[in-house]
C-alpha cells in the first residue's frame, strides 16, 4: 500500500527495475520535457485573487463612504507586490508546486486585511465620536506581519531545497515545539496572559503566539517519530470489535502526547490549542498505521480527560455554559458569541454587504471572531466561499500527501493539511457554536502576527511537498540525463492512485511512451487530474 | 498509507459540512429569530441610522428626524416633535426603549421606509446610491384648528378632547387631548431622560399619555339624543310638532325609579310641549320615552350605523369601540335614550354623529392620514374619502339640523359667531359611583355653518371643567366648540 518508504527511492528514468507494481504512480508514462510547471495557472489565479481583494476594499471603502486614500493605494499596491514576490519565489525554488495553494492562501489573506481594514473604520469612527485618540489601524500592521510572513514562506522554500532534510531535525523541532508551548505558562502571567489565556509570549510592543509555530514543529516532529517508530504502533494487539487493539505498552507515546495536551488545556486554561494539538497527533497516527483503534483510544482519553477539566477547570466550565445556552449569562460570559450569533443572523443568507454592517458590536471582530463579521457582511454565502477556499487548501495539500512518494513528506503534507482544517473548524466552530468557543485565530484571516506568519511558513512546506510531488524525476538528479531524448519521468502529481486501475496502468508500448507527450497522452485520464 | 490518507480528506470534507450545516441553521433557521431579538442593537441602530419620514400637517412639520447633534451617539438621528404636547396625541412618540404609539406606531412601516407602496422608490433609492429614508406622512390635521381647540382647553385648564372632522369626506381636522405630554424627552437618546420621562407620564394624574379622543369612552349624556331622535324619526315615530310629555320627572318602566330632567324642573308650561322645544331644553322624559317606543333593536341598529361596535376601525391609530351597552329592560333602554346607563361613547365617535347629520346621514370612515409622500415629498398615495352606508335618510338629517338649530339657539350663547348658524346638541353626562354629586361631564356636539356645514365638532370636558357641579354643556364645553368652529371659518378664537 504504502510504496516504497525510503526517501528517494524514485528510480532514474527508464531504469526498468524500479517501476514495482506497488509503486503504481511511477508507472506513468514517460512525458517529455514540457512537463507544465503551472505557474502561469498560480500566476493567474493569483491576479484573480487580488482583483477579489481590491473589489472587496472598493465595497467597504463604498459603504463606508470614505475617500479613496492614497494610503489605501500604498496598501494595495503593497499587496500585489508581496504577492508577486511570493509567486516569483516559487517560480525559483518550487516551479512544479501545486499552483492552488498560494492564491488561496493570499485570497484568504487579502480577504482577512479588508475585514481588519473595515473593523478598523468602525473602530476609528468609535473613537473619534467619543474624542478619544484615533486607534491603531490593524491593517497596515497586519500588512507588515504579511511581509514578515512572506519573507519567511521565501525563506522556507529557499533553505528547504528538500522537504527530506528536515525530517532529521524531527526532536529538536519537538523539543523545540514543546518549550514554545511551554513557556506561556511558566513565563509569569504578566508576559503571557491576555484575556484569561496563557497562550502569549510579550516582549515589548511585540506580543506572539508560539502555539502557532508549535502546531508546524510539532507536525514536523511527529512525521519524522512516526516515520522512524512506525513499527512501535502497527505491533500486533488483541482484536476487539473488528479492530486490532495496541498493546498496553505501546500506549506510551499516544500517552505523553495526551499529557501535554491536557497540561495546555490545565495549565494555559487554553481548550483551542489543546484541541489542536490532540486532534493533530491522532490523525497522524491514524495515517501512519492506519489503525482506527488508535483514533477511538485517543478520543477516549481524550474525552476523559476533557471532562475532568470541564469539572475542575472553571474556564472550562464556562465555555462549555457559553456554549450549551450563550444567551443565559447575556450580560455577562455569553455576551461575545451571543453578539456574534446576532451578527450572523443579522447577515443572514447574503450578508448586509461588505462595510454595511455592524461587526464591530462583537467584541474581537477582527481577530478570533473575525467569522462572525465575515457571516454579518458577507451572509452564509460568504462563510462558505471562506469554508471552501480552507477546503481547497487542506484537500491540495491532502493531494500532494497521496501523490509524494516517501512516507515523511506523506505525513508532513497530510499533519500540515489537517492541522489548517482542524484549526479551522475549532475556530469557526467556536464562533458559530458548533462546539464550545475557543481562543484561536483563523488561519490567514485573523488579525494576528503570529499566526499568519506561521501559516505562511506552513504553506511554504505544503508547496515543497507539492513540488516535490510534481517535479519530473530528471530534475532531482541532473547528472544522470545524458541527452536531450531521454525523457524524465512522469510528474507524480499527474497521477491520481484511487482512480488508476489495473487496466489502465497497463504498460503501454514501449514506442508510445517515448513519444506521445503532453495532453493528448493525459487526455484520457484527464479527469484525475484534478488541477 | 494512501486510503487513512483518502479517509481523512474525507473526513476535512465532513468538517467543513457540519460548520456550514451550524451556519445554516443560524444564518437561516435561526435568522429571524436572533435578528429580532431586542437585545440585537443592530436593528435599532439600523432604525435610527436610515432617516425616518417626517409628520406633517397643513405645511407645519410635526415631528422629523434630524442628525444628532451628539457627535459621539451611536444613533444618527434624532426624532424631533414640533409643538409636541399639541399634536402628541396624533403624532405619538418614538422611544428607543418604550416603542412607539400614535402616528408613529400606527404608520410606522411608512416611515421607516419598509411599507409596501414605498418599494420602487427603495429600489430607485438603491440604484441612485441616495441613502436610505422613510416616506413621510401628511396628516388631515388642519393647524388653525388643532391650536384653537388645544388653547381652548388649556387656556381654561379643561381635562378633556376635541375632535374635528370635516363631514364630506370623514378627514379629521383636530384632535386634541387634555392634559397632554411632550413626546420629546421619550425620544431622546439617553435611556435615563427616556426612563424618568416615561415614569412621570404613567404616573400622571389626570393621565396624560392616554388619547382621549380614541382611546377613551364616556357616557354621552344629551348628546346621544341625537341618536335616539334619528331612531325615532326613521321609525316615524315623532314629528318636532308632535306633543310629548313636559313632566319633570317620569317613572321608568319596569321599575319605581324616577328620572327628573336636569334641573329638576318641567319642560313647559302645560302637559305637553312640542317635541322640537323638549330637544331645544333637552327634557330627559320624552326621548326616555321615545327609546322605550322604538325598542332596543332600532336603537341600537342605529348606533351601529353610525359607526358603534366597531372593534376594527382604525384612524389609523385604533380606535376603542363605542357602545350602546345593556338595552334588556326597560328601564335600562329609557336611560339608555338620554345616553346614560351603559351607552360609553369616544369623543371621536361623538363628533362621527355630527358629521353625519351634516353630511345628511351618510357617514364617512375617519382618518387622520390624507397622503403619504416618498422621501422626496412626492406623493405616493392619497387617502380618498370612504362613504358609509346611509345610516338615516336626507329628511331626517334634516329634521336632526332643525332641532339642533333650535338647541343651539336656546342656549346660552358665549362665544356664538355672528352671522355663522351652528346646529348643536349639549350633554351633561353623570358618571361614577356617585352620580348626584360628581361634576359632571360635559358635551357639546356641534357642526357648522348650516346649510353647507364645513366641520362637525364634539367637545368634551371631563369633571365640569371649573364650574363643579354646576357645570353644564352649555355652559363649559360650547363655548370651545363654537372657538373651533370659529377657527375653522377663518376667525380666531
Amino acid at each position: 500500500m504504502a510504496g516504497p518508504t525510503a526517501p528517494g527511492a524514485s528510480g532514474a528514468p527508464g531504469a526498468p527495475g524500479i517501476e514495482r507494481p506497488a509503486d503504481r504512480t511511477a508507472l506513468r508514462p514517460a512525458v517529455a520535457a514540457a512537463v507544465s510547471t503551472r505557474r502561469g495557472v498560480e500566476l493567474a489565479l493569483l491576479a484573480f485573487a487580488a482583483v477579489i481583494t481590491t473589489g472587496a476594499l472598493a465595497l467597504v471603502e463604498a459603504n463606508q463612504e470614505q475617500e479613496l486614500s492614497w494610503a489605501l493605494l500604498y496598501l494595495g499596491a503593497a499587496y500585489l507586490g508581496l504577492l508577486a514576490a511570493a509567486h516569483l519565489a516559487v517560480r525559483k525554488f518550487a516551479p512544479y508546486a501545486d499552483p492552488l495553494v498560494l492564491p488561496v492562501a493570499a485570497l484568504l489573506n487579502g480577504l482577512g486585511l479588508v475585514m481588519i481594514h473595515r473593523v478598523d473604520l468602525a473602530r476609528i469612527a468609535r473613537a473619534a465620536s467619543l474624542g478619544n485618540e484615533e486607534p491603531t489601524q490593524e491593517a497596515l500592521r497586519q500588512v507588515g506581519w504579511t511581509a514578515i510572513g512572506l519573507v519567511f514562506f521565501v525563506g522556507v522554500l529557499a533553505l528547504v531545497p528538500d522537504h527530506r532534510t528536515i525530517s532529521r531535525y524531527g526532536y529538536t523541532a519537538g523539543f523545540v515545539g514543546l518549550v514554545l508551548l511551554a513557556l506561556p505558562a511558566v513565563l509569569p502571567a504578566s508576559l503571557s496572559e491576555v484575556n484569561g489565556a496563557r497562550i502569549w509570549i510579550r516582549i515589548g510592543p511585540a506580543s506572539i503566539q508560539p502555539g502557532e509555530f508549535a502546531k508546524i514543529l510539532f507536525v514536523v516532529f511527529f512525521a519524522s517519530f512516526l516515520v522512524v517508530k512506525r513499527d512501535l504502533f502497527t505491533t500486533a494487539g488483541k482484536r476487539f470489535l473488528g479492530m486490532t487493539f495496541p498493546r498496553p505498552r505501546d500506549l506510551g507515546p499516544l500517552l505523553v502526547a495526551w499529557g501535554v495536551a491536557m497540561a495546555v488545556l490545565v495549565f494555559e486554561s487554553d481548550l483551542g490549542t489543546s484541541l489542536m494539538f490532540f486532534g493533530i497527533v491522532l490523525v497522524m497516527l491514524y495515517i501512519a498505521t492506519e489503525r482506527i483503534s488508535w483514533v477511538i483510544i485517543g478520543l477516549t482519553i481524550f474525552g476523559a480527560g476533557a471532562f475532568a477539566a470541564w469539572t475542575f477547570v472553571s474556564r472550562v466550565q464556562v465555555r462549555v455554559s457559553v456554549w450549551l445556552d450563550p444567551f443565559a449569562d447575556y450580560n455577562g460570559r455569553g455576551y461575545q458569541v451571543s453578539q456574534g450569533l446576532f451578527g450572523l443572523a443579522t447577515g443572514g443568507m447574503g450578508g448586509t454587504g461588505l462595510g454595511a454592517g455592524r461587526p464591530e458590536l462583537v467584541p474581537f471582530a477582527s481577530t478570533d471572531f473575525i467569522f462572525t463579521s465575515l457571516g454579518e457582511e458577507l451572509g452564509l454565502v460568504g462563510i462558505a466561499a471562506l469554508l471552501m477556499l480552507y477546503c481547497v487548501l487542506a484537500t491540495r495539500a491532502m493531494r500532494s500527501a497521496l501523490a509524494v512518494r516517501d512516507t515523511f513528506g506523506k505525513l508532513l503534507a497530510a499533519g500540515l493539511g489537517f492541522a489548517i482544517a482542524w484549526q479551522v473548524f475549532v475556530v469557526v466552530g467556536g464562533v458559530i457554536n458548533l462546539i464550545p468557543n475557543t481562543g484561536i485565530t483563523a488561519p490567514f484571516v485573523s488579525y494576528g502576527g503570529s499566526s499568519l506568519v506561521a501559516n505562511y511558513a506552513l504553506v511554504a512546506l505544503v508547496l515543497r511537498v507539492s513540488n516535490a510531488a510534481r517535479q519530473p524525476a530528471v530534475e532531482k538528479r541532473p547528472g544522470a540525463v545524458s541527452g536531450p531524448q531521454q525523457a524524465p519521468l512522469a510528474p507524480l502529481a499527474e497521477a491520481s492512485t484511487e482512480m488508476v486501475s489495473r487496466d489502465q496502468v497497463r504498460t503501454p508500448p514501449q514506442g508510445e511512451r517515448q513519444t506521445a507527450a503532453g495532453p493528448a497522452d493525459r487526455a484520457p485520464r484527464g479527469r484525475t487530474r484534478g488541477e | 498509507m494512501n486510503t487513512p490518507l483518502r479517509r481523512v480528506s474525507l473526513a476535512v470534507m465532513v468538517l467543513v459540512l457540519l460548520l456550514l450545516g451550524q451556519a445554516t441553521w443560524i444564518q437561516v433557521v435561526k435568522a429571524d429569530e436572533y435578528r429580532a431579538d431586542p437585545r440585537n442593537a443592530r436593528v435599532l441602530l439600523d432604525e435610527y441610522s436610515r432617516q425616518r419620514g417626517q409628520i406633517s400637517a397643513g405645511g407645519e412639520v410635526l415631528a422629523q428626524s434630524v442628525e444628532s447633534p451628539d457627535p459621539g451617539d451611536r444613533l444618527r438621528y434624532q426624532r424631533q416633535y414640533t409643538d409636541g404636547p399639541l399634536y402628541a396625541p396624533v403624532t405619538g412618540y418614538y422611544s428607543q426603549i418604550y416603542g412607539a404609539g400614535g402616528m408613529e406606531r400606527a404608520m410606522d412601516p411608512v416611515l421607516n421606509g419598509t411599507d409596501d407602496r414605498l418599494f420602487v422608490r427603495r429600489i430607485s433609492d438603491a440604484i441612485t446610491g441616495r441613502d436610505p429614508a422613510g416616506g413621510n406622512v401628511v396628516l388631515s390635521i388642519d393647524p388653525a384648528i388643532q391650536r384653537a381647540a388645544y388653547e381652548a382647553m388649556t387656556r381654561r385648564g379643561y381635562q378633556g378632547s376635541v375632535v374635528a372632522i370635516r363631514p364630506q369626506t370623514g378627514e379629521i381636522l383636530a384632535m386634541v387631548s387634555t392634559p397632554s405630554y411632550d413626546p420629546n424627552p421619550l425620544a431622546s437618546h439617553s435611556g435615563t431622560t427616556q426612563q424618568e420621562a416615561w415614569n412621570a407620564l404613567t404616573e400622571d394624574d389626570p393621565p396624560t399619555l392616554t388619547n382621549r379622543a380614541t382611546s377613551e369612552t364616556y357616557p354621552p349624556g344629551s348628546t346621544f339624543k341625537i341618536v335616539t331622535t334619528a331612531t325615532a324619526l326613521e321609525a316615524g315615530a315623532i314629528s318636532p310638532q308632535s306633543p310629548v310629555t313636559a313632566a319633570p320627572r317620569i317613572t321608568l318602566p319596569d321599575s319605581t325609579t324616577q328620572l327628573e330632567n336636569y334641573d329638576g324642573k318641567p319642560c313647559g308650561p302645560g302637559a305637553t310641549v312640542p317635541f322640537a322645544t323638549a330637544f331645544a331644553k333637552s327634557c330627559n322624559g320624552p326621548f326616555a320615552q321615545l327609546a322605550v317606543q322604538v325598542g332596543p333593536d332600532r336603537l341600537r341598529a342605529m348606533a351601529t350605523s353610525l359607526g358603534f361596535n366597531n372593534p376594527a376601525l382604525t384612524v389609523p391609530m385604533p380606535v376603542t369601540p363605542s357602545v350602546v351597552g345593556d338595552l334588556d329592560d326597560g328601564a335600562s333602554l329609557a336611560q339608555s335614550g338620554i345616553g346614560q346607563r351603559d351607552v360609553r361613547l369616544t369623543p371621536l365617535q361623538n363628533a362621527q354623529i355630527a358629521a353625519t347629520v351634516a353630511n345628511g346621514g351618510v357617514p364617512l370612515t375617519p382618518n387622520t392620514v390624507a397622503e403619504i409622500q416618498g422621501q422626496d415629498l412626492s406623493s405616493v398615495d392619497t387617502t380618498e374619502p370612504d362613504r358609509l352606508a346611509r345610516a338615516f335618510s336626507q329628511s331626517t338629517a334634516d329634521t336632526l339640523t332643525q332641532l339642533m338649530i333650535g338647541s343651539e339657539n336656546n342656549g346660552s350663547g358665549e362665544g356664538k359667531i355672528p352671522g355663522v348658524q351652528i346646529a348643536s346638541k349639549t350633554g351633561t353626562a353623570e358618571w361614577g359611583a356617585s352620580p348626584k354629586t360628581n361634576p359632571p361631564h360635559t358635551w357639546y356636539d356641534a357642526f357648522g355653518p348650516v346649510p353647507d356645514p364645513q366641520i362637525a365638532v364634539s367637545v368634551i370636558v371631563e369633571r365640569g371643567g371649573n364650574r363643579g357641579e354646576e357645570a353644564t354643556g352649555g355652559s363649559v364645553a360650547a363655548p370651545i366648540g363654537r372657538a373651533v368652529i370659529a377657527a375653522a371659518l377663518g376667525g380666531n378664537s
